[in-house]
Formats: C-alpha cells, structure tokens, sequence
C-alpha cells in the first residue's frame, strides 16, 4: 500500500527532525558547536539570505554554482556523447581512441583538481575544465554502449528500406541508444556535483561549495548544514529537471519508467 | 550504417598504438614547441622521471610509497567502516520491510548531498586527525553498499524464504545460510562501485583536510607550481585505483563462479 509507506516515511522524516531537536538541546547529548540545532540553522539560513555570507547572498551563491553545474554539465555530456556515438558507430575509430582513453579513465576525477588550478587558476573555467574531466567518462561510455547493444534487425531493417546515412543516425540510431545515453547523463550530473563542489572547496570566490569552506574556517555549523542541504536541494532539483526531460523525450520507448539512479 | 564487426586483432592493434602515438606526440609535442610552458606542461619522460624519484626521495614530508601508504590506511578504515555498517542494514532492509520504509526516506534524502560536502563536518568533528578523511570516505562508499546488499537481499526468491521459514529455520540460519549466500552477488557488485568511490572520496578529502597522503603530496606540488610532481601524483593515484578495481573485479569472478552464476545475471 502506497499511502502506508507515504505514512511511514513522513514519521519517520518527522522522528528524525524530533530526534535532531533534542539531541542538540541542551538537554540532549550533542553540543551545538558540533552539530547546529534547528535555531542555528534557522539563523544562518536567516543570515545568508538577508545580509549573505562568504560575499554574498544565497541566490546568489546558488545561482553561482548552478550556472557552472549546467554549463560544465552540457559541455561534457555533449562532447561525452557525440564520442561515445562516433565510437559505436566506428569501430575503427574506437580502436583507435580506446587506449587512450582506457589510459586516462581510471584517474578519479577529483585528482585533476591540483593540476587544473595549477594551469587555470581559481577561475570558472578551472571549474568547467575539472567537470569535464570528471562527467566526459561516463557519458563516453553509456553512448558507446548504448549504439554497440542496438538490434541488428533494426539496423537491417532501416537499411534495406533504403535509408540515408544521416537519417539513419538522426532517426534510428541515436533514438535507439536514447536510453543508454540518459543513464550516462545522469551518472554526468552526479559527477558534475561532487567535482564542482569538490573544485569550490579547494579555491573558489563565489559558490555554495566556496560558503562550505568559509563556514568551515568559521567554525559556524549552521552555516555548514545551510550549505549541505543547499547543494542537496540544487542536486535533487537538477536530477529531476533531467528526469523530466527523460520522460518528455523516452515516451515512446518500452523502458520508459521514472527515474531511478 | 553502424559496424557490427569489430576490426581484426592487427588492425585494432595498430589502430591503437597509432592513437597513443598521437597522444603522446601532442603531449611532449606541446612543450618541446613551446605552445605551452614547460613549466605547466612537462612531457611524458619528465613526468615519468618524477615518478621514479618521488619513490625514493621525499617531497612534502614523505616518499611516494609512504605516502600511498598513508592513504591506502585511511582508506581501508573507511571502506571496512562502510561495509560493517551497511551490509546488517541493507539485509535488514531487504528482508525487513518496515525497516526499509523508515530508513529509505532519510537515505534517500541525504543522496544527493555529494560525501565531498561533508569535508567541512569532518574537519570540524576531527581536526586534521585520520577520522576526519575516513568519515569522508565512509559516505563515499557507504551508499553502494547499502543499495547491492539491499537489492541482493530483495532479490531472493520469495519461495526460497518461505519454506525455509515453513522448514522452522531460525533466525539466525536464515541470515547466514539463505539471505547472505543469495545475496552475495549484488553484495560484491555494490562493494565495487564503493571501492572506486571511496577512493576518489579520498583523494577529495587530502586535497582540503589532511597533511599527509598522496592528495596532500598533490595539493603541495601544486602550491610550489611542480606540475611534473602533481602529474606524477595523478598518475600514482590511477594505478592504486586501477589495483584496486582489479583486485575486486577477480573477487567478484570468484564469487560468481563459487555461487554458479558465471555469464548470468547482471
């Protein structure tokens, strides 16, 4: 029964906010300099919604970090994708590029970091550069795959009623892979976070992972917790915008069913 | 019209040693032309050169090995940590099922806070000690975990439980003897993708909070501008994560094969 479980979960969210509440007052066994109690929080989300913090105010730290999110995102997912395609479709080309790539693959993403600052500075294009390396992998691979397990018939099929090369990619092709290529992006987006975050933590001017790390040197827990589920929430509504655009575009396909990462 | 036919061994073969070619052409190309500094971009040999220094000279307090080392046991704290708590609950869940109803809302709403964000509790909790880095690796790698053990446990078969239950199998028999076993593949697949993540939740948490480990010997390079040292690191952080993988992939055949499942399943 659905409603029984929808039931469950909101007890069970709501026992975990009572839980919080006392554990961190003061008649509870946590310090509030350890873990901020509901108050805190309330009042360091007050603060850097009014005056700001770390240079500015929330819309503004979220629009930061958002902006990068989307445009590293769309660069690596596309330039991912249109690679993993060329390399399904060519499979002398992917013999080509392959150990390259299976080179490079295995070095996790946040250890481009030190060498992007080191060439890019503290800059957004640092930002985006580190997010490329970190999304391209998956997006590469899901696209490739994607094209590779395409049925045969299908390709036979197209091919014998004659159709070009261009519409065969435009309309057979890439429609058949669709599904693969969307479980690559969201794997990308996911990637997309940490590394931002990750890259906003080790120098950054503006950006929620930039109020983490300012909130830290602070020592201001509410602030911390601010951060944390600002970037949960920005995480969540990104997931779910591609989630949508999924349903929008895979309507038509059989395994069509609400997004599940 | 797509290629269904791979090319012959040859071919693929020179196929690909032409594209390392060009790679590494354009690598060491790059600098010897000056289009780029060599200082932000050493070629292949100076970086390979470092490498083999840092193994047995010092750079930010530490050789290479020591380094890796240091890592590598922090590393293990987290992943062990990982396991011991998320195995019992993702069992528990599967098999449990209110339990899942209670817990899925909390973990689903901690998924998408990345475990790199939790660097500013960990170091407010921990200081620069070793918790710090192993609280960072435990949220990496702990989400896997929880999600294979919990598949495998849901995916027994129905029947299977019920006439152990009807053959009045304990408690504690049915854990051991039924649900862990049929759960074992998913289990090992789950600690797979927590290991790799784990291991990059690691090198994320060196660069910020800690002063020893391979991240610190990277973010050190790159405070002085030694491009070939923090390459070196990168390189040396791909090949543990490359053994690591490899490691886990030949544990995951062997379980395959002990519990009979080679070729099926996913």
């Amino acid at each position: 029964m659905p409603g029984r479980r929808g039931l469950i979960a909101a007890a069970s969210l709501l026992g975990l906010a009572l839980l919080w509440a006392w554990a961190t007052s003061p008649f509870g066994p946590v310090s509030p300099e350890r873990f901020p109690s509901p108050p805190l929080v309330g009042a360091a989300f007050l603060q850097i919604a009014t005056t700001g913090f770390a240079g500015a105010t929330l819309p503004r730290q979220v629009l930061t970090s958002l902006g990068l999110v989307i445009e590293g995102f769309l660069v690596a997912a596309s330039s991912g994708t249109a690679l993993g395609l060329a390399m399904g479709w060519n499979r002398r080309f992917a013999a080509f590029v392959n150990p390259v790539f299976q080179l490079l693959r295995p070095i996790p993403p946040l250890a481009w970091i030190p060498l992007v600052i080191l060439w890019l500075g503290l800059g957004n294009a640092a930002k985006v550069l580190v997010i490329w390396f970190a999304a391209f992998v998956p997006a590469v691979i899901n696209a490739e795959t994607g094209v590779r397990e395409i049925p045969g018939a299908l390709l036979e099929a197209a091919r014998m009623l004659g159709t070009p090369r261009h519409r065969l990619l435009v309309e057979v092709v890439v429609p058949a892979a669709a599904p693969m290529i969307f479980t690559g992006l969201r794997l990308c987006l996911q990637a997309t976070w940490t590394t931002l975050v990750a890259a906003e933590l080790v120098g950054s001017f503006y950006g929620l992972g930039h109020v983490l790390s300012e909130a830290q040197q602070d020592i201001y827990p509410g602030m911390i917790f601010v951060g944390m589920a600002a970037i949960g929430v920005c995480g969540w509504l990104t997931t779910a915008v591609l989630g949508w655009v999924e349903r929008r575009l895979l309507g038509w396909h059989a395994s069509a069913r609400p997004a599940h990462a | 019209m797509p290629e269904r036919a791979s090319p012959s061994i040859g071919l693929a073969a020179a196929l690909g040693l032409a594209g390392l070619a060009v790679f590494f052409a354009v690598w060491a190309g790059a600098g010897v032309l000056g289009l780029v500094s060599a200082t932000f971009l050493p070629g292949p040999l100076t970086v390979l050169g470092e490498l083999l220094h840092l193994l047995t000279h010092p750079y930010a307090g530490a050789t290479l090995p020591q380094h890796l080392a240091a890592s590598l046991q922090r590393y293990g704290g987290g992943v062990v940590l990982a396991v011991i708590v998320g195995l019992p609950l993702g069992l528990a869940m599967g098999w449990f099922r209110p339990l899942d109803a209670v817990v899925s809302p909390i973990f689903d709403g901690l998924r998408f806070v990345p475990p790199i964000a939790w660097v500013p509790f960990a170091a407010l909790w921990f200081g620069t000690g070793a918790g710090g880095p192993v609280l960072i690796i435990f949220t990496g790698a702990f989400p896997p975990v929880l999600i294979g053990t919990y598949r495998g446990a849901r995916m027994i078969e129905p029947a299977l439980i019920e006439a152990a239950r009807m053959l009045g199998t304990s408690n504690r028999r049915m854990l051991t003897e039924i649900l862990l076993p049929g759960a074992v593949p998913s289990i090992v697949a789950g600690l797979r993708v927590a290991a790799g993540l784990g291991w990059q939740s690691l090198i994320g948490a060196e660069l910020i909070v800690v002063s020893s480990g391979i991240g610190y010997m990277m973010v050190q390079g790159e405070a002085a501008v030694a491009t070939s040292t923090v390459m070196a690191g990168i390189i040396a952080v791909g090949l543990v994560g490359t053994a690591i993988d490899l490691l886990l992939r030949a544990a995951e055949r062997a379980v395959r094969r002990r519990y009979g499942l080679v070729g099926g399943g996913r």
